[in-house]
């Protein structure tokens, strides 16, 4: 038997090397997305049971629905009235946490040709209407 | 014997004894039960989510009660009361004792359990089983929240003892003759969690009370107008569950490496590397915890940490896989029902290993976080893997309890609606998650491919129904009628059982 350990051994390092590839790629893929363009524009995000709140730079609040510019990057500061949602764009993997008390910021480039209807949801249980605080994204040209 | 139908002892005798088999066997009946019951609540859900907007289920209230029970329900009635009625039946067997170090102790533990699942199951909570503040503090209503809380605070509190009692009985009740780089590797599996019981469980109990405190209203641990912070709570509580998820994973590769090396026909392949990876992850499984917090808005830093915490506990894991198939390799294997479960469970393992990973990869996790991708991901874990080998286990050890052999035809039937269904059912969940779909909803949005991957897992939730169905008639058919079997070896494969006198209790 003794000799044969060898083989899990070769077997461990080659895992490990794996991990430690997928983990480095991970990381710097991670590094990209933590620093945010210059050039964004801010909008405050709120969550609350069982609707979402969005205030543009300009001061101008929406309930329920986005609109947003396609070809712009975007910043949301985010977060929760009352319980913990997590505010949730599926299409361009937005998704980040809206926590009473703390104001979590995720950033998105918006695609020059992505004009058109998209979801937002909630994505952390929040209670009962939980499956539906969902708003709608407006991407205009 | 313990359920010796032909000569039966009075029910009473079995729930007052001390002994350690007949706690084991009020263990596990308690166990199965509520595998049967939480099963039902699954199959509910699985049936709500069939088509979109109602299907029997007329409100998201009693929606979120169901699952959250049936989250409740299935870690802490169905999988901790599993891995302590195997412990209690094998542990003083296997290190040659008469019993438990402390006998009475054992019972005490046991039966706290039952009010425990009692205030579970009356409470019917909707906070879900990980009971987030503000949300549990502030909004969830009492007292089914409350009743929670305490159910949670006694099986926590008997998870301890019953911790206790195994970490006496493995270390100072151990035969002299045995050391104890010859024991058992279930009984190291059994050692290494209940010693990880031991460090993690005070941090939830801990939990618990400010989350009381937090709903009377009297403190403010949780609540940010008062001070406090809604992530605090989440570390304590993770701290605590995530170690508890390899308390519930270890005692399933401990039962592995009980039958691998018996229906393989062949030593194990290497005793040493498995007691490594045993020790190895119970000290790394603390330091991964608040990889299931990613999204909560970490530090850059802190994701990091964690990410490198969460992946250096996956060579363990690759070391017991390979210590499995290298058992196999080359063995004459008998593909009864307790080998079938376990090669089925170790094929489901890679998936949910493979899933575990991409979560943990940071960009990775904010498109699969609090997705269906995360309950198709652990249930891969706790349905195809840990309850697989526990079902394969109990089949193991069903000549042991009963004295009777179980049928081979009807496990093989249980085996392939079982794996069939799960692989179907939690494959489906994942590529649902993919799409968006978040966990814990009621209803979701009508697109034809979200509604299709629903309508699959269903289907393969309902297969798992019907093995389950088979499962729980031959359980109770073969304990009544089953032949009587070859006590000394009952599978044909060579090997001594376990020492079968021990059935006779002695006090």
């Amino acid at each position: 038997m003794g000799s044969h350990v060898i083989y899990e051994w070769i077997y461990v390092g080659a895992v490990v090397s794996l991990l430690i590839w997928v983990g480095a790629e991970a990381w710097y893929g991670e590094k990209l997305l933590h620093e945010v363009p210059k050039d964004h524009i801010t909008i405050k995000v709120t969550g609350q049971q069982w609707f979402w709140t969005f205030e543009h730079p300009d001061g101008k609040r929406e309930v329920g629905t986005l609109h947003l510019k396609a070809g712009k990057v975007y910043k949301f500061e985010i977060t929760g009235k009352d319980v913990i949602h997590a505010f949730n764009i599926p299409h361009f993997a937005v998704m980040i946490d809206a926590v009473p008390g703390r104001i979590n910021t995720i950033w998105v480039k918006i695609p020059e040709d992505a004009v058109g209807e998209y979801l937002i949801q909630c994505r952390e249980y929040c209670g009962l209407l939980h499956y539906n605080m969902r708003a709608n994204l407006i991407v205009e040209a | 014997m313990v359920i010796e139908i032909a000569k039966p002892r009075p029910l009473w005798q079995i729930l007052f004894s001390t002994h350690h088999t007949d706690v084991a066997l009020l263990y596990l009946i308690t166990s199965i039960v509520f595998l049967m019951l939480g099963g039902a609540l699954a199959l509910t859900i699985r049936t709500e989510l069939l088509t979109p907007g109602t299907t029997i289920i007329g409100d998201a209230d009693l929606f979120n009660r169901i699952f959250t029970v049936h989250g409740t329900t299935m870690l802490f009635l169905w999988v901790l009361p599993f891995i302590s009625g195997v412990g209690n039946y094998l542990v003083p067997i296997l290190v040659k004792y008469k019993d438990m170090a402390y006998p009475r102790l054992n019972a005490v533990a046991y039966w706290m359990a039952v009010p425990g699942a009692a205030l579970i199951w009356l409470g019917w909570s909707d906070t879900t089983w990980m009971a987030y503040p503000p949300y549990s503090t502030m909004r969830a209503a009492g007292p089914a929240a409350d009743m929670w809380i305490f159910g949670l605070k006694i099986l926590g509190l008997s998870s301890i003892l019953g911790a206790i009692n195994f970490i006496v009985t493995i270390l100072k009740c151990k035969h002299p003759d045995l050391p104890m780089m010859k024991t058992s590797l279930f009984v190291w599996s059994i050692l290494v969690t209940s010693m990880m019981t031991l460090a993690a469980l005070p941090t939830f109990t801990a939990a618990l009370i400010m989350l009381y405190t937090d709903r009377l209203g009297v403190s403010g641990f949780f609540d940010p107008a008062r001070g406090g912070d809604p992530i605090a709570y989440q570390h304590l509580f993770w701290f605590t569950f995530h170690p508890e998820v390899y308390i519930f994973l270890l005692p399933a590769v401990g039962m592995a490496y009980e039958l691998i090396p018996k229906f393989s026909r062949k030593p194990i392949f290497s005793y040493g590397s498995g007691v490594i990876a045993f020790v190895l992850l119970s000290i790394i499984g603390f330091a991964s915890w608040a990889h299931h917090m990613l999204a909560t808005g970490l530090t850059f830093t802190e994701k990091t940490v964690f990410m490198i915490g969460t992946l250096a506990a996956v060579p363990m894991s690759a070391m017991h896989v390979f210590n499995w198939m290298a058992t196999m390799w080359g063995g004459r294997i008998k593909f009864a029902a307790p080998m079938k479960f376990v090669i089925g469970g170790i094929m489901l393992f890679f998936t949910s290993g493979a899933g575990g990973v991409v979560n943990t990869t940071l960009p990775l996790d904010f498109i699969t976080h609090d997705t269906y991708w995360v309950v198709g991901h652990f249930h891969m874990m706790l349905m195809g893997t840990v309850s697989f080998i526990f079902m394969g286990f109990l089949y193991y050890m069903f000549p042991l309890i009963t004295g009777r052999m179980y049928s081979e035809r009807l496990a093989n039937v249980h085996f392939w609606f079982a794996f069939i269904g799960t692989a179907l059912v939690f494959t489906a969940m994942h590529i649902v998650g993919l799409y968006g779909m978040p966990r814990r909803v009621w209803d979701y949005v009508p697109d034809p491919t979200i509604i299709a991957l629903n309508q699959i897992a269903t289907i393969g939730a309902y297969l798992i129904g019907i093995g389950m169905a088979v499962f729980i008639a031959l359980l109770i058919r073969d304990s009544v009628k089953g032949k009587p079997a070859d006590m000394r070896d009952p599978f044909g494969i060579g090997e001594i059982y376990y020492d079968y006198r021990r059935r006779e209790p002695h006090h």
